[in-house]
């Protein structure tokens, strides 16, 4: 269990903000296609940024919380899935406040 | 450059990708800073179990705090942390949010899955949450 730690925070992130996909209706993942190309991006930038951070040794991991399993330059598979699953906690946070809050709604927003 | 230095170039900009490129003004609008306020919570509670369990260790160069203990938390608050994690990581965590809802915002309006809308709450929670039509 020790290499798990940190999916195990990954997870909790997960299940934390998953419940509001049901009870709030954010809808966030039956929009699977728009969550594939906003989190895409936002990947290629945050691991370039990892890529850089990990190079520089402005931050180290603990082997034994970690996978271990390298990505690519250094870059873990637990930090990849944090640039994936982090944009989706936010995303669902942001549509959560949205369905709670329609009074907030610009003409900006695609109705 | 230092993550500190990396980390303010990150929020300004994401800022500039929000109002100037994909013009989606999210730091203009209630609707962000709502959503934002309560995601930084939860991002300093899961962050603080990633930095105060030691899985994430920065180096004192790279930081305005000092660089991780070897074998024991950092501090809880104070000496360029907050919640274990180095204020830099807030910044950190604004740029990646901010830049993540731009671009879904974009998105949006650019109509990808754009007839799909997020509410109302179900019953069982309305009383819960405040709604209003």
């Amino acid at each position: 269990m020790v290499h798990l730690r940190y999916l195990a925070v990954l997870l909790g992130c997960l299940l934390g903000s998953g419940w509001l996909e049901f009870f709030l209706r954010t809808r966030v993942y039956r929009r699977w296609l728009r969550l594939v190309v906003t989190v895409l991006p936002v990947v290629l930038v945050f691991v370039l940024w990892d890529i850089y951070a990990i190079g520089h040794l402005h931050w180290t991991f603990d082997p034994q919380a970690i996978t271990t399993v390298i990505v690519i330059k250094g870059v873990p598979l637990d930090e990849v899935l944090f640039f994936i699953i982090i944009p989706i906690c936010a995303i669902l946070t942001f549509e959560a406040v949205r369905s709670s809050h329609p009074q907030w709604h610009t003409k900006d927003d695609v109705k | 450059m230092t993550y500190t230095q990396l980390a303010l170039v990150g929020v300004a900009l994401t800022i500039v990708i929000d109002v100037s490129v994909l013009r989606t003004k999210l730091v203009r609008r209630k609707v962000f800073w709502y959503s934002y306020g309560i995601i930084v919570i939860f991002q300093l509670i899961s962050n603080g179990f990633l930095t105060g369990y030691e899985m994430v260790q920065y180096d004192g160069d790279a930081i305005i705090g000092q660089t991780s203990p070897q074998h024991s938390p950092p501090p809880f608050i104070g000496q360029g942390r907050i919640c274990f994690a180095p204020v830099e990581d807030l910044f950190f965590g604004f740029a990646l949010i901010l830049l993540t809802l731009s671009l879904w915002m974009w998105w949006e309006r650019r109509g990808i899955q754009s007839d799909i809308h997020a509410g109302p709450p179900r019953e069982s929670v309305r009383a819960l949450v405040r709604y209003e039509e």
